[in-house]
């Protein structure tokens, strides 16, 4: 879990950030309140989960609850690869 | 068409020659085929001319019988035939058949007050001798350009920036919250310019600069104040409405065809610009030329329904295809010409189209700019509505749906979910009654590339309140008119002068001496659609509604049942090729390197440098990243050209294309 947050993490900083304030962000975080992330942001961020961790995100999947936090992403992401397992 | 500059020495030392030619051969682009200047001890007129009414007569400056009053005109005033016989009537003689004289007359008849009568497209000066007083005036939409500066003992106007900074007065320095304001709005809210001390006159404006005093006065304004938002139309108003906009649509064409040279249209394959080649058509029969844009990729390629007008209206047409290599390198040409960093790519498509137009021998196009604005065709007027109808319902199920079917063209957008369209579209109970509630979305998303900005240029910036220098700007009854009003209000104030008809419209035409003209613009038809109430121009979420039945038996039924496409271009992909994530052009490895970025000082080299990374992995998909993109990369062309090499670009004449010193 905590390597799923860290990659993560540097991914969100790195390409929605551009690392600005690589201290200002917590796993908590919500995207939509600090406006990180537009349309299509969310669809890059469904990209790179699908490829890195190699799971499959349903549109019925796209919801806050799954992809609002590092971390909901992260519980999101171990919740998909327990299943495939 | 044509460009104009001249200045004012307050302390009345004479007006010097050579300045004054310096800065009208910098216009050369606006009027090839002639130039002249005109010294009246300390005033200085110069003007370059691209001829189009009286070839033979028209020269400027001109002065009136008793060489008395004196002017430099930019433009063309459509209802001067009209005008003439008028004054005629009052006693006037005319020793020309120039539009050009019917201002002077008009002038000596009514004095400043002159522009209330004139129909047309216009950037003047006049200076009178007997008054000592110079008279600048601008069209009511922006249509023409015109930007002053006070800089030592001069006063000094031009058609374009690069004519003031010749003169030497004033200094090239980049103002902070201009930069600000293209990294919101996307363009700098006019008086601003890109440089300290310098100004645009705003369209509706006149100036008067005497006994050393400079007066401003807006003549004219966009007002909703008579259109009531929730009156019900009957079946007989509503024909009534129709007839009307089509009778004055025709004449608007039809004063705008006449030219003493033949005049084309462009084409875009939407229903304006059919509307105005089909109005065109009428008047100027089998000879009609239009000109059109297409893309390589085809979800912006309009082509198939430009080709359908072609066949359906019969025109002799003429298409540019531009590659996103084509795009990219004229970028840095373009910058020379807008004068200001633009956050699309879309003005160079038009930049390259109007070579093709000039090429092929042409002066003038119609256009179907302005009808947008103000016939409901922006998207972001149903975006606004479906906003609104939310947000008065606030729990409902079924609204969000509604936001799904406003970017049908938008891939990716289908799948998001209610709770991230409410986030992205900033819907809260109320929020319908904000001042800038259908723009806030658009803005707050394009501010966010302030993110990219040097750590000193924030500092300078931190006092900066959002949004406060436009509510400025807001006429007193802004705040009484509905949504939909306001909405089109912000368009057709702001973006259309200040980006659709420079950056993307004249600038880009004028770099290569063609002169666009704009039916939708006239300012009847403008008047008319300002008290045609909201639901008749879109009938629940159906865009331009009346517009459709006002002109739809003039076109074909694959255009008049087309889904609305906004005019894009492609972004990040002209800079970097997706395949290799190279710069496609070197400018673009130099203005991007540590080295320009830390050198210039508008951005931060690490964040910038993570964008890069972030577009040559081709994952730039937001509008976000291409906004920033696009916005960096020409405002480091704007740096290099403007400041950094303005003096040997002033003294070339033109803008010198120079070999890139970084190779990244």
């Amino acid at each position: 879990m905590e390597h799923i947050e860290r990659e993560l993490r540097k991914f969100v900083i790195d390409n929605f950030l551009f690392g600005e304030g690589e201290t200002g962000l917590s796993n908590e975080d919500s995207f939509l309140e600090k406006g990180l992330v537009d349309s299509m942001g969310i669809l890059t961020l469904v990209a790179f989960v699908q490829e890195k961790y190699a799971i499959t995100v349903a549109d019925g999947d796209l919801v806050p609850e799954h992809w609002d936090s590092v971390k909901r992403i992260a519980e999101f992401v171990q919740s998909k690869m327990a299943i495939t397992r | 068409m044509c460009g104009i500059a001249g200045f004012l020495n307050t302390d009345g030392a004479p007006a010097e020659t050579e300045k004054l030619w310096q800065m009208i051969s910098l216009l050369g682009h606006r009027g090839p085929d002639e130039s002249g200047v005109h010294i009246d001890e300390s005033v200085g007129l110069a003007h370059a001319r691209l001829s189009i009414i009286d070839l033979d007569g028209g020269h400027q400056p001109m002065h009136n019988g008793d060489r008395s009053i004196w002017i430099t005109f930019n433009g063309e005033i459509f209802n001067y035939i009209e005008l003439s016989k008028e004054l005629a009537a009052k006693g006037h003689r005319f020793t020309t058949k120039s539009d050009t004289e019917v201002i002077l007359k008009l002038y000596e008849e009514y004095g400043p007050d002159c522009v209330q009568h004139m129909n047309g497209q216009w950037a003047f000066a006049i200076w009178d001798t007997k008054k000592k007083r110079l008279f600048l005036s601008r069209d009511r939409l922006g249509v023409r350009p015109l930007f002053y500066a006070k800089g030592g003992k001069s006063f000094i106007f031009a058609s374009e920036i690069k004519s003031l900074l010749v003169h030497g007065a004033i200094e090239a320095e980049i103002d902070p919250q201009a930069l600000a304001q293209v990294f919101t709005y996307w363009f700098p809210l006019a008086p601003r310019t890109m440089f300290q001390n310098i100004y645009e006159l705003p369209p509706g404006h006149s100036l008067l600069a005497e006994k050393g005093e400079i007066h401003i006065r807006r003549y004219w304004q966009i007002d909703f104040s008579q259109v009531e938002a929730t009156a019900e139309v009957s079946e007989a108003e509503e024909k009534r409405i129709t007839d009307e906009l089509r009778e004055l649509l025709l004449d608007a064409t039809k004063i705008r065809l006449r030219a003493d040279v033949p005049v084309g249209a462009y084409l875009s394959g939407g229903l304006d610009s059919t509307i105005i080649t089909a109005l065109a058509k009428k008047f100027v029969g089998s000879s009609l030329c239009t000109f059109s844009v297409a893309f390589e990729d085809r979800d912006l390629d309009e082509s198939a329904y430009q080709q359908e007008v072609v066949r359906t209206l019969r025109t002799n047409h003429k298409m540019i295809r531009c590659t996103a290599a084509e795009i990219g390198a004229a970028m840095p040409e373009m910058i020379w010409h807008t004068e200001r960093p633009v956050v699309r790519t879309a003005p160079a498509p038009m930049f390259l189209l109007s070579k093709l137009v000039r090429d092929s021998g042409f002066k003038v196009v119609l256009t179907g700019e302005g009808s947008d604005e103000f016939h409901g065709g922006y998207d972001i007027f149903k975006e606004a509505k479906i906003r609104a109808y939310w947000a008065a319902q606030f729990d409902s199920k079924r609204r969000p749906l509604l936001l799904k079917k406003l970017y049908p063209y938008l891939a990716g957008f289908q799948k998001q979910s209610p709770a991230y369209l409410q986030a992205f579209f900033h819907v809260e109970p109320g929020a319908a009654s904000e001042p800038f509630f259908s723009h806030i979305p658009r803005w707050d998303l394009t501010a966010k590339a302030q993110l990219f900005f040097s750590t000193a240029l924030r500092a300078e910036l931190h006092d900066r309140k959002a949004y406060a220098d436009m509510q400025s700007l807001l006429p007193d009854a802004f705040l009484r008119w509905d949504f939909f009003s306001r909405a089109q209000y912000l368009e057709g104030a702001f973006l259309l002068p200040n980006y659709l008809l420079s950056s993307q419209g004249d600038r880009v035409a004028m770099a290569h001496s063609v002169e666009a003209r704009y039916p939708f613009l006239d300012h009847r038809v403008v008047e008319f659609s300002t008290k045609i109430p909201p639901r008749l121009k879109m009938k629940v979420l159906n865009e331009k509604y009346l517009l459709k039945r006002a002109f739809g038996d003039l076109l074909p039924p694959s255009v008049r049942q087309r889904p609305k496409q906004p005019y894009r271009a492609p972004d990040a992909i002209c800079f970097f090729d997706p395949v290799t994530g190279r710069p496609r052009h070197p400018y673009v490895g130099e203005m991007l390197s540590a080295e320009r970025i830390h050198e210039y000082g508008i951005f931060d080299t690490g964040t910038v440098q993570k964008l890069v990374e972030k577009v040559k992995a081709g994952r730039a998909t937001s509008y976000l990243d291409n906004v920033a993109l696009v916005g960096i990369i020409c405002t480091q062309l704007f740096v290099d050209q403007f400041v950094v090499h303005i003096k040997e670009n002033l003294s070339d004449g033109a803008h010198r294309a120079r070999t890139a010193q970084i190779c990244n």
